[in-house]
């Protein structure tokens, strides 16, 4: 009687603990935890997209097979005003491609760096579990295309760069993008989605070719940058760039921070966030201003478009907004309402 | 016809005067790597620099550990397409369509229009690149030579213009790196930048070399973890075991090293032959 009344005391903790343990907080409403779901059918190319777009939401669809195709690249782009800088990146772009997939998702990632590039490169994607994010089993020499298949097990955004040594300057040089992980059934439905990421660029005149900027190492190490700017590029929102939705409409940012050093205070002038994804997380904070995103971290944040106008999306660390190029421009156009705003001219008297 | 008799006489000439030099180094010293019988039909012009050994700190590892580099003779320069042109006219084994994939990945010469044709507008005093270790290694052992160590090949990288040792100026890494951004350097003649303390062109504004030990420090390729792997070797590209941590160039080289397997042929990756030397002082 007492052996048995011991038993159970014994094992009722295990019992509850495996319970416990089975239940994963990061899948609410999930059937299954997303390491036992299947991915169906045959293996997928992913569509993915250069910023600000965005590729299609993943909807009611059950996990699959995926394949994702990511080329290295080191090539001069414009940085400012008609600037050339040695950027290196993702598929062409800074950032690079958006990957979009779902919980339980089985992806593989080809890694090919081009056979013109100088330098060894690889990627750690955050939203892997495995070592290193991938990067050491996608080290890719000049030319060489590397591999790996991993299962997507939590929802979230996440940031995606190049971890080569130095891996500073891999970042510094635009080496990031954002892979977003939808949870089973998809995110709530919006009107418009934007891919936004900010980066920092330390620079410094070519030593070899004249006119081009570089990498300076010594401004990174000070953390002092000569730009701070969304999407690789100063005026990338800005002028024939605007992003733009109706009043009305919803809109989710999907707004990633590459870094590699600072810490972005993300905020659109005049709009008030109905909705953030904290740190691109499960847990949805409302009514927000601004919000904190890490280097190397990522936010969603969604608002209702309620009054035309543009709105001006800035690092509320104002200089680098100010100065250093982190500015950009959402148009919203449609009836203006003069019970939401209503400017009034006082006349003289 | 003409012509084509000329190149044969002043090539036969160019051999012969080779093979004399080649003498006369061996001459001078008595050379362990000489147990092999040096085919000397590559036209060996290349002239070796005589590196006093010394003791250097490695780029990994720990603070304390100073490694000794005996004395050394490394080429003045890469070795040219015209060079290894040479090396596969003799060894047909070493052709692009008769390699084994085990020896040479499917980017081996796949830039020559075929078997013994340089590609199209390739200087023949411009580095040879596009081969795998196996193909440089087989082509030093050819002529008495060997691939320079990881240490060996460093060690000459720590001389800029005016000193052995240039490593503590804030200078030496960032105008490596200058050199190192600039894409299709492979495709410039040998020797046209100035030498370095030692009198060795080209460490840098090229090419990436071939060490005979290149993978003896296993990088993850990922820059981040501090860990040993199984076999106590550093995990190279880890910044909590790199010396300097301001030396980006050399991160970078270590980089390479540990993303290349010793069958890839890479568009520029190239190597430098070394050879041991008895003579101690100079």
């Amino acid at each position: 009687m007492k052996l048995k009344r011991l038993i159970l005391i014994a094992t009722a903790p295990l019992i509850v603990t495996t319970y416990s343990c089975k239940t994963n907080p990061n899948q609410t409403g999930s059937t299954k935890p997303a390491i036992d779901m299947v991915a169906e059918g045959n293996p997928e190319v992913a569509e993915v997209t250069g910023a600000p777009k965005v590729p299609a939401p993943v909807g009611n669809r059950g996990p699959k097979k995926l394949i994702v195709n990511l080329v290295t690249t080191e090539m001069e782009g414009i940085i400012a005003d008609s600037i050339p800088y040695t950027f290196w990146t993702f598929n062409h772009t800074v950032p690079g491609s958006f990957i979009r997939i779902r919980v339980g998702d089985e992806v593989t990632l080809n890694l090919k760096n081009e056979a013109s590039s100088v330098l060894p490169h690889n990627i750690d994607l955050h939203a892997v579990t495995g070592p290193g994010g991938g990067a050491a089993a996608t080290s890719s020499a000049p030319g060489k295309t590397t591999s790996f298949t991993f299962k997507a097990l939590n929802p979230g955004l996440y940031v995606y760069h190049c971890a080569a040594p130095p891996v500073p300057m891999h970042i510094g040089n635009g080496m990031y993008g954002l892979i977003l992980v939808e949870p089973e059934g998809g995110l709530p439905k919006v009107d418009k989605e934007f891919y936004i990421m900010q980066g920092d660029f330390y620079t410094k005149a070519s030593a070899i070719k004249k006119g081009l900027l570089e990498f300076d190492n010594d401004k990174a190490v000070a953390e002092n940058p000569d730009y701070v700017l969304f999407n690789g590029k100063k005026g990338s929102l800005l002028g024939a760039n605007m992003i733009e939705a109706k009043v009305g409409e919803t809109v989710r940012l999907y707004v990633g921070n590459g870094g590699p050093n600072l810490t972005s205070s993300f905020h659109v002038i005049g709009e008030i966030f109905d909705n953030v994804y904290l740190e691109g997380g499960s847990t949805i904070s409302h009514n927000i201003q601004t919000t904190m995103i890490p280097a190397g971290g990522a936010a969603i944040v969604e608002f209702k478009c309620d009054y035309p106008g543009e709105y001006v999306l800035v690092d509320h660390s104002l200089s680098r907004a100010f100065n250093k190029g982190a500015i950009g421009k959402l148009k919203v156009t449609g009836k203006a309402d003069a019970k939401v705003f209503n400017a009034k001219t006082i006349g003289s008297h | 016809m003409k012509i084509n008799i000329f190149l044969i006489i002043t090539v036969f000439t160019l051999l012969l005067y080779a093979c004399n030099n080649q003498q006369k180094i061996d001459s001078k010293e008595i050379n362990i790597a000489n147990s092999t019988t040096p085919n000397n039909s590559i036209p060996l012009t290349v002239k070796m620099v005589y590196i006093p050994g010394g003791e250097y700190k490695p780029f990994y590892g720990s603070d304390s550990t100073l490694v000794k580099v005996p004395a050394f003779l490394l080429d003045e320069r890469a070795v040219t397409n015209q060079e290894f042109l040479a090396f596969i006219k003799l060894n047909p084994a070493w052709r692009k369509s008769v390699i084994k994939r085990i020896y040479a990945d499917t980017s081996y010469l796949n830039n020559w229009v075929n078997d013994t044709t340089l590609p199209k507008d390739a200087k023949l005093d411009a580095p040879i690149t596009n081969i795998s270790w196996f193909a440089a290694k087989a082509f030093a052992k050819s002529i008495g030579k060997r691939l320079p160590t990881l240490d060996e090949w460093e060690y000459v990288a720590m001389a800029d213009k005016t000193t052995a040792n240039a490593r503590s100026k804030p200078t030496y890494s960032n105008e490596i790196l200058d050199l190192y951004l600039q894409k299709n350097r492979q495709y410039n003649a040998v020797k046209q930048s100035a030498p370095n303390y030692w009198g060795v062109y080209n460490m840098f504004d090229l090419i990436w070399e071939w060490t005979d030990d290149f993978n003896s420090v296993l990088t993850t390729g990922d820059s981040r973890s501090g860990q040993y792997d199984d076999k106590n070797l550093f995990c190279a590209a880890s910044a909590t075991s790199a010396t300097d941590i301001m030396n980006y160039a050399a991160f970078m080289r270590f980089a390479l090293r540990g993303s290349v397997k010793a069958n890839f042929a890479i568009a520029n990756l190239g190597f430098r032959c070394a050879k041991d030397t008895l003579i101690l002082n100079k």
